[in-house]
């Protein structure tokens, strides 16, 4: 499904689906599904460790912010390579972020604390860890119920500056795996070497962003072409 | 081809076995014919220790498919964990944090012969060997409770003696407080060891107390039968009352200190691992709740145990001391 280009600067295309548009909505697809491919393929092969319950939490964890880096990917490679028809598939990853996101939580409140309330509110009240998880999640809610049409048309402006918020649920989601993971920031020790990469990419990811820099890659990469 | 079940009578007794292992060493037969031998049940002569659980007169035979424990469960009637799960699920930062990829790491990780330098504030400063130390103290089965800091836990069936008896035996001079326990450093054989971030070797301690208590061991066994590299052979620690990571694997120093030890969690994170780690319910850590655990093979959650269940133990060795402070 391809809904008209929205925001941004896409160019506006004719909506005929093409052949060529067709495939690139089926890869985008399959990126959002290969995590529950690979899991039930973890599952089958009875491979989801002695304890599943914990496995499969931190397994949708990590699918849901491998997906938001996804997201945050699209706008920086578009600037890169000039392939404009990326832009509306933005919407599609960032709900499947949501959505592994959505299975996250609920394993963590449903399978693993049994939906006892009482601690997961203790939880999420003490573990600073579990705070920046939660805020980075609530902003993936907000995102996700304001990613329609509908709301793109009555926010207007404002729409396009709420959705930069999903570089915040960015940082928010890594520094919440950093602080998941045994070890610690203050002494940069300890099993960080995954939550720095990420962190490092999202770095990136943000430089690519800046007005100056992508000015300027459009402009050499316009000269490259002459 | 399948081994037949084993009748009673043909389950090797402990002091044959020794001996047996120490015979096919010798003559260097562990490989071809000899693994069938070697495969047979090790069964351990289980002298009750204090916490193992009382035990059928008879022990139903069974094939030699794995070594086996004639244990079924710990002293609170919660069942042993399977010695696949123990086997496959471990946390051994040196290979890997994926628990499930040590023991594929850690296979060919030779663990025989194993030598342990015990030094510092002693009057006789010795190395031993492993199978001196199995020869010398006999070791004998003792179901513990592992509780991970990570809010997991297993009943596990070690084989192991007193930590008390190696320390005796090099007589620590008065001056000794504390001792001090390295692992082995060898990044070419632990992929683990060459991530930067850590400062290896992985080193623990307790305080000479603690180290003489009889819940304390070393062990070098599991299941009845030999230590896989997995779970820390050739030799570890193993404290039960305390969180997991205080019972180090692959031990080659034991150090007696009068100065409190550095321990690689405590550096790495000194808020959140502290030097004693026991296992508290009431203490949090800032990223786990403590107040829970997930038996290993559970579904639900249940509540962890003040010292993990060895408080009548254990307790008054913290007598008068703050363990919010001293976590
Ligand atoms: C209400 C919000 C959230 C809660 C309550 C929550 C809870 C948790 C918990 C309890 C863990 C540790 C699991 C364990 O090791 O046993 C965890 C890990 C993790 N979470 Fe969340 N989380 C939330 C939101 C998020 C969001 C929004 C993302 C990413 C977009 C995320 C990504 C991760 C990752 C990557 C891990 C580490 C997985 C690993 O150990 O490899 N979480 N979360």
């Amino acid at each position: 499904m391809n809904l008209p280009s929205r925001a941004d600067n896409s160019i506006i295309q004719p909506r005929r689906l093409t052949n060529r548009r067709k495939l690139l909505s089926i890869g985008i697809h399959a990126i959002g599904l290969l995590p529950l491919l690979q899991l039930t393929v973890l599952w089958v092969r009875d491979s989801l460790t002695a304890n599943p319950i914990q496995f499969i939490e931190q397994f949708f964890g990590r699918a849901a912010l491998n997906l938001l880096m996804a997201v945050l990917a699209v706008s920086p490679l578009v600037t890169l390579s000039g392939w404009n028809a990326l832009i509306p598939h933005r919407r599609t990853l960032g709900l499947y972020s949501f959505f592994y996101f959505v299975l996250h939580f609920l394993t963590f409140a449903v399978l693993d604390y049994g939906l006892n309330w009482g601690e997961i509110l203790r939880l999420s009240a003490e573990k600073p860890f579990i705070i920046f998880g939660s805020l980075a999640g609530l902003i993936l809610l907000v995102l996700a119920l304001t990613s329609f049409e509908y709301w793109m048309k009555r926010l207007k402006q404002n729409w396009r500056r709420l959705h930069k918020a999903v570089y915040l649920a960015g940082a928010l989601a890594v520094l919440h795996y950093a602080l998941a993971l045994k070890g610690s920031l203050a002494t940069l020790s300890g099993d960080i070497s995954r939550p720095l990469a990420m962190g490092a990419l999202l770095t990136l990811l943000l430089i690519l962003r800046l007005p100056a820099v992508r000015r300027r890659i459009i402009f050499l990469r316009h000269q490259i072409k002459k | 081809m399948k081994p037949d079940p084993i009748p009673s009578s043909e389950i090797t007794p402990k002091d044959l076995y020794l001996s047996r292992r120490e015979f096919l060493k010798t003559l260097g037969l562990l490989a071809g014919g000899a693994v069938l031998a070697a495969c047979a049940p090790k069964l351990a002569e289980t002298q009750s220790a204090a916490t193992a659980a009382p035990r059928p007169a008879t022990a139903s035979p069974r094939p030699a498919v794995t070594p086996f424990s004639r244990a079924t469960a710990d002293e609170l009637g919660d069942p042993l964990n399977s010695y696949k799960d123990i086997t496959n699920y471990n946390n051994y930062y040196e290979f890997t944090t994926d628990k499930q990829g040590v023991a594929v790491l850690a296979r060919d990780f030779p663990t025989s012969p194993w030598d342990v330098q015990v030094h510092g504030l002693v009057h006789r400063p010795r190395t031993f060997s492993v199978d001196e130390l199995i020869r010398k103290f006999q070791p004998e089965e003792r179901v513990y409770r592992l509780r991970c800091v990570e809010a997991w836990s297993m009943v596990i069936p070690w084989l192991g003696f007193p930590l008390r008896k190696l320390l005796k035996e090099v007589e620590p001079a008065g001056s000794a407080r504390y001792v001090r326990f390295e692992a082995v450093y060898q990044p070419e054989k632990m992929p683990g060891q060459k991530v930067p971030f850590y400062p290896w070797p992985y080193q623990e301690g307790l305080r000479l107390d603690e180290a003489m208590h009889d819940l304390t061991i070393l062990a070098t066994g599991l299941y009845g039968g030999e230590l896989p590299p997995q779970n820390g052979g050739g030799i570890r620690l193993v404290v039960p009352w305390k969180y997991g990571f205080k019972s180090i694997k692959a031990i080659i120093k034991i150090e007696l200190t009068a100065e409190q030890p550095a321990t690689l969690w405590s550096t790495v994170a000194p808020d959140e691992y502290g030097f004693y780690a026991n296992v508290n319910p009431r203490v949090d850590h800032p990223r786990w709740s403590q107040r829970t655990e997930r038996r290993i093979g559970e579904f639900g959650r249940r509540d962890t145990l003040m010292f993990n269940g060895y408080a009548e133990q254990v307790a008054q060795l913290y007598n008068g001391m703050d363990l919010r402070l001293y976590y």
